[in-house]
């Protein structure tokens, strides 16, 4: 018997020929990104009903008329400040997540326990900037079903737009879509800081050192950095365009 | 699962991966992106209401780049296989249609709310 094997019968090991994962991720991974990817779908469709109503619509409030309030400090006055120092908290508790992830690399139990506090406080403080904007737009009036009275909504659209009807019609219609979209964005803030404090409790108590690997804070990581991206796109289309 | 985790820590090791200084340049990117997108809005479009209609498709640009680099290099896309990356991205681009479609729908809407 001629022990060379014929071509057709040599066992392959090409990532696709079977027998392992050809993704070469473990499986909570994967599924952490597919659970993120059925998320993106979700929050997509939601600013694209934004999108459409907005376009739709012959008037819309003005982002730098409705947003210029610092919380403590200016009333009025300071469009987009408020909402820039939300955005670079998100983005450097996002910069904290990566960095606890690399430190996982290196198994460094300290590091990680440190950039995973950072990046808990950094969520605590971008829900309660988000508290404010929310009280504070209120107050004024917006919610989900009401909007300021007819006189008061005139200084939040740009100058001799629109007619008492069409402000109405489509600051109610901001109201809605704003609450919602930032609520259900702040509702993934909220659930992932929970994450977060149970996986840095996890850290502290050794569980991943243990194990070995810190490949849980990776996958929170992943989750974390979604709300940040989310996020990018809501300041987008809320607050710019 | 844990002997398997290991394996696959020990494959990324080879790979150019996220290193501390790397980071730090990214979240300077970012920043600097941000940064760019507020002057456009507080101090360019104040002075210039010509430049309004580049506005827009600036900041959804910016916006793009930005979500470029969280992806690739936060959530790490970029050193993962080309299959898991695909398998993301490919559906992703199936929002384009949904964008598409939309779009298309709200300019008969106008003449409905009249």
């Amino acid at each position: 018997m001629s022990t060379a094997v014929s071509q057709i019968d040599e066992i392959k090991t090409t990532p696709w020929s079977g027998g392992r994962s050809p993704f070469n991720v473990e499986y909570g991974k994967i599924m952490m990104w597919f659970f993120l990817l059925s998320d993106a779908f979700t929050f997509s469709s939601l600013l694209i009903s934004y999108g459409a109503l907005r376009f739709s619509a012959s008037v819309w409030p003005a982002a730098d008329k409705v947003f210029q309030s610092v919380p403590f400090l200016y009333d009025s006055g300071k469009p987009l400040v408020f909402v820039g120092i939300m955005t670079f908290i998100l983005i450097l508790s996002s910069v904290t997540m990566v960095l606890a992830v690399e430190a996982g690399h290196r198994n460094s139990k300290k590091e990680v326990i440190t950039w995973m506090i950072l990046t808990v406080l950094g969520g605590f403080a971008f829900l309660s900037c988000q508290a404010l904007e929310w009280s504070h737009l209120h107050h004024e009036g917006f919610w989900w079903g009401s909007t300021p009275s007819l006189h008061a909504l005139k200084e939040f659209f740009a100058e001799g737009t629109g007619t008492d009807v069409t402000r109405h019609l489509t600051a109610q219609e901001f109201a809605n879509l704003f609450f919602t979209i930032t609520g259900f964005h702040g509702f993934h803030v909220f659930t992932g800081v929970v994450i977060n404090i149970i996986i840095t409790v996890n850290v502290l108590l050794g569980t991943y050192e243990k194990r070995g690997s810190y490949l849980m804070v990776e996958k929170v990581g992943l989750y974390w950095h979604f709300v940040d991206l989310v996020w990018v796109f809501v300041f987008t289309f809320f607050y710019l365009v | 699962m844990s002997a398997e985790s290991q394996e696959v820590h020990h494959e990324e090791g080879d790979h150019q991966t996220m290193t501390k200084k790397r980071i730090w340049k990214i979240a300077l990117y970012l920043s600097i992106i941000t940064a760019i997108e507020f002057t456009i809005a507080l101090a360019i479009i104040p002075g210039h209401p010509e430049y309004l209609k580049y506005a827009n498709p600036a900041y959804i640009l910016l916006t793009l780049v930005k979500a470029f680099y969280i992806v690739a290099f936060f959530m790490h896309l970029k050193f993962e296989k080309v299959g898991l990356a695909l398998s993301i991205i490919v559906p992703i681009l199936f929002i384009i249609g949904l964008i598409l479609v939309l779009t298309n729908e709200s300019h008969h809407w106008i003449t409905l709310r009249q």
